[in-house]
């Protein structure tokens, strides 16, 4: 989850701050989100990505300010 | 017979002892409502106080939307019911869709614990009737996450539609970007649903409720809600 282009990120903004404190001037910007790891069980890729995608629109995510992406793998067995 | 006040407690709920006293000096009559129950014990009026409902995880209000009590609060609120979420509770009552918008990590990064003023900008609705427009209030913020967003349209929307209820200002009710301790766009504390009968608010009314705290406006603003509701 990341926090949408258009809201202001503070968090960010101090990141980018700290990183160029230590001389990373080639930093333009940095945004802050929040990384989710889910292990569950499906029948097929598709449907754990539905029911993932499910999953973030109803709670994982607020639509509000934020935006989601996610990848799904098959978990070594 | 009084007012009956529900207050909703959450695990992580840390203000609901200072509203039932708030209430009680207003005259109401407090009644507590677990998370985990399904009705509302005939309260009136309910209040969702400030805290940390479920440890904020994810993000504040987003786990304490989905307990059985807030099925509840939502047939309250949708019946016309008075609702009011203070801080957490405001968080709560986004999340739940009851309000518009989000609120986000205060832009300063800090947690704000300080007096507020605040200008009361619409006299509308059950909670919020009783005071003139332009009235200025003093009372504590006490959060991290109290910035208000809403996206564009939507925030023209609540302008032009009387739901921007509270805002942070001077002592006069000038404002000014040295009077937002949070970052709130347009100096947001504190809004009304479309219909006005849900009101949420980050500054705290239970905590100035005497002149030992240094200000009764808080009692103000609930005794004129009670005379709103008219007689019981």
């Amino acid at each position: 989850m990341t926090l949408k282009p258009v809201v202001n990120d503070p968090q960010g903004l101090a990141v980018t701050q700290g990183l160029h404190a230590l001389g990373y001037s080639e930093v333009l910007e940095s945004r802050v989100g929040k990384h989710i790891q889910l292990t569950l069980t499906a029948s097929d890729r598709q449907s754990a990505a539905s029911r993932v995608e499910e999953m973030c629109r109803r709670l994982l995510c607020n639509g509000v300010i934020e935006d989601f992406h996610f990848q799904v793998a098959e978990a070594g067995t | 017979m009084t007012w009956r006040c529900g207050i909703a407690v959450f695990p992580g709920t840390w203000s609901e002892r200072d509203c039932a006293h708030w209430v009680e000096l207003a005259g109401g009559e407090p009644v507590m409502l677990w998370h985990a129950e399904r009705e509302l014990k005939g309260a009136d009026l309910v209040v969702l106080p400030g805290g940390f409902a479920h440890g904020d995880y994810l993000r504040a209000g987003a786990i304490a939307r989905f307990a059985p009590l807030m099925a509840a609060v939502r047939d309250h609120a949708l019946a016309g019911g008075p609702v009011l979420g203070i801080c957490n509770g405001f968080q709560i009552l986004c999340e739940a869709q009851l309000l518009p918008g989000a609120l986000l990590r205060n832009s300063c990064l800090q947690f704000r614990c300080q007096s507020t003023h605040l200008r009361v900008e619409v006299g509308r609705g059950p909670l919020l009737s009783g005071l003139e427009p332009g009235t200025v209030l003093r009372m504590p913020i006490s959060h991290g996450e109290g910035r208000y967003y809403a996206p564009p349209d939507q925030l023209q929307e609540l302008e032009a539609g009387g739901q921007v209820a509270l805002r942070y200002c001077g002592p006069a009710g000038e404002l000014g970007d040295e009077h937002n301790p949070n970052g709130s766009l347009e100096h947001i504390a504190g809004v009304l649903n479309r219909e006005g009968n849900v009101l949420g608010m980050m500054p705290h009314p239970e905590r100035a409720c005497e002149p030992l705290l240094g200000s009764e406006d808080g009692l103000q603003l609930l005794r004129a809600a009670l005379a709103v509701l008219g007689p019981r």
